[in-house]
């Protein structure tokens, strides 16, 4: 079965991985691109052809290899910068979302530690036991054990906004954000639920009390059109290697008089003005926060990935998973013994799906699909206060990407109730 | 069902999985550890005591898959009453099976129904759940003070 808005025969043989075989020969399922996604031939050739040709440590050395590697570097900033409507000088390379997200909660905690100090730092990150720090039910503990972090070196009361059953935002909720918080860091699509939150009217809220406004972009960014100045965040987090790039690449946009007012995360060499033994100042962003030598070939293997992307058009791709969605939720949803975590209809809903089985853990559930080479994750998927809340101890979870077609739904499917007849459940 | 998963999912398993042997918190244990296999959110509760004759008693309660729960289930069968030589054979016997990759001979005198999760150790993803009531018994031990002879051989 194919779907329309995308010709998936002829861009599965750009992902050389999908050629392989698992488990005695089993053709390959990949259903797990939500916690990685594969990469194409253009993302490795590039890496390659950058360490054959223009290998050399970036903005350091006056040789030509040198400024060969820095033009690579620089212009994979542009060209990911350009992939969300970003300006060049406005995104900083980490080495993943998380890493991202650390450097926002930290920017807290290290202002507030100099304020106490006696310190000129942007009062709007200093953080006291009456503030308060806002995020969801339904976070990536990426972006929530940083905040706890945070709350517990600074005395901050962390907040959250609780989930509905039909897994959404209980928007009744916003009242958590008031004039005591500085901090709303929300998910824009959730990795468990599926869920595509209605960001910006959060940011907005958080704007109208004073508080920064950070978004974990990981799961939203590779699979639709995201502009970041749409969003009206502070801050904007994801990886790469969700959107087909290198592992080892992150991702932290900014405003730039935010970024520029957030004191630096990492501290070391490339990173700074002036030194002197009692004490140095700091670049602008990004290089502020970009200290020692870089992910020069992540960042060119990055920008091959968004240059492919581009190429197959994000809006197709939005379209394509939207139609491999709306038939797993179909199947799933009709299959005896099956429950869907998460919102049962496409509307404002990613391709992430999680469901469970009676009388069945993921666990085995998962092993019945690996077997028949369908690769799901299973597991509490870094959102275990989000399973708690649904009362599941884990589930099963298949996510898609533009090399699946509704083939491998039907595989996936198929694969649970083989799972149901073998442990008798059905 | 490929061989290696009808060898993983023995008759045994499933069977401890689905009618759990001896399932329940021990009302006087001296010691207990709660464990938790934080990649998938699998959990047990073990629980010990001697009684005079110095025979170890056994107790467990948890949730998880079939593997994490039907080990506690043939852990407990097989050392409910036992005597402490029995247990130090069965957890050195277990955790060298768990790390045989597949090609374990498994002690059947030691390990009874234990046998039957030779299987597992093919499934590095899997044999975490299959050790976690046994971590729970060795630690729930210790903090009992019940020591054994033969040091078991240190958890992975
Ligand atoms: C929603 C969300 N946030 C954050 C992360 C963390 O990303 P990374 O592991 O690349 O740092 C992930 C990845 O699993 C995610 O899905």
């Amino acid at each position: 079965m194919m779907s329309t808005a995308l010709d998936v025969s002829r861009l599965r043989k750009d992902f050389p991985i999908l050629e392989r075989t698992v488990r005695g020969g089993r053709a390959l399922v990949y259903l797990d691109s939500a916690a990685t996604s594969q990469k194409p031939y253009a993302v490795l050739d590039a890496e390659r052809a950058y360490y054959e040709t223009s290998n050399a440590a970036v903005h350091r050395g006056a040789h030509q290899l040198a400024e060969e590697a820095t033009d690579a570097y620089e212009s994979a900033r542009a060209a990911i910068a350009g992939f969300v409507g970003a300006r060049a000088e406005d995104i900083v390379f980490t080495k993943n979302a998380t890493e991202s997200l650390n450097l926002a909660a930290y920017a807290f905690s290290n202002a507030t530690a100099k304020a106490a100090q006696g310190g000129v730092v942007d009062p709007r990150l200093v953080l006291t036991p009456e503030s308060s720090v806002v995020v969801t039910e339904m976070e990536h503990h990426a972006n929530l054990i940083p905040w706890q972090e945070l709350c517990a070196k600074t005395g901050a009361q962390l907040r959250w906004i609780g989930l509905t059953e039909d897994g959404r935002l209980d928007m009744d909720q916003l009242s958590v954000i008031d004039d005591t918080t500085a901090a709303v860091s929300i998910v824009h699509q959730s990795n468990i639920l599926g869920t595509i939150n209605p960001v910006r009217s959060i940011m907005d809220r958080a704007r109208e009390v004073g508080a920064l406004g950070i978004v974990d972009a990981c799961q939203s960014i590779p699979h639709m059109r995201v502009n970041v100045e749409d969003l009206g965040a502070d801050l904007l987090t994801w990886s790469g290697h969700k959107m087909l790039g290198p592992t080892g690449i992150g991702l932290l946009w900014g405003r730039s008089d935010v970024l520029n007012s957030l004191p630096p995360f990492l501290t070391g060499g490339s990173m700074i003005e002036t030194v002197t033994m009692e004490g140095s100042t700091f670049a602008p962003a990004p290089q502020r926060f970009e200290a020692g030598v870089p992910m020069v070939a992540q960042a060119v293997g990055l920008e091959a990935a968004v240059r492919y992307l581009d190429g197959v058009g994000i809006e197709a791709i939005e379209q394509h998973e939207h139609e491999l969605t709306a038939h797993a939720l179909a199947t799933l949803t009709q299959m005896p013994g099956v429950r869907v975590i998460g919102p049962e209809s496409t509307v404002d809903r990613g391709s992430a799906i999680s469901f469970v089985v009676d009388g069945l853990h993921p666990h085995d559930v998962g092993q019945v699909l690996d077997d028949r080479g369908v690769a799901v994750r299973v597991g509490h998927h870094c959102a275990w206060p989000t399973c708690r809340r649904y009362g599941v101890p884990a589930t099963t979870r298949l996510s898609t990407y533009l090399y699946n077609d509704l083939d491998d739904i039907d595989a996936a499917a198929a694969g649970v109730r083989a799972a149901q007849e073998f442990f008798g459940v059905v | 069902m490929s061989d290696n998963v009808e060898a993983l999912y023995q008759e045994i398993i499933l069977d401890h999985y689905k009618h759990p042997r001896g399932a329940g918190l021990l009302d006087h244990a001296s010691g207990e550890s709660f464990q938790v296999n934080p990649t998938c959110g699998d959990e047990v509760t073990v629980g010990v005591r001697l009684d005079d004759d110095d025979h170890l008693h056994v107790g467990y309660e948890g949730q998880g898959c079939s593997i994490s729960q039907a080990s506690a289930s043939v852990m407990t069968e097989l050392l409910e009453d036992a005597t402490l030589d029995r247990v130090a054979d069965a957890e050195r016997a277990f955790h060298e099976l768990m790390h045989s990759k597949g090609a374990g001979q498994p002690n059947e005198d030691a390990l009874g129904d234990g046998i039957a999760f030779a299987g597992v150790s093919k499934y590095p993803a899997r044999i975490k759940c299959a050790l976690l009531p046994w971590v729970a018994l060795q630690d729930a031990r210790l903090r009992a003070g019940i020591e054994i002879d033969k040091p078991t051989t240190p958890d992975a």
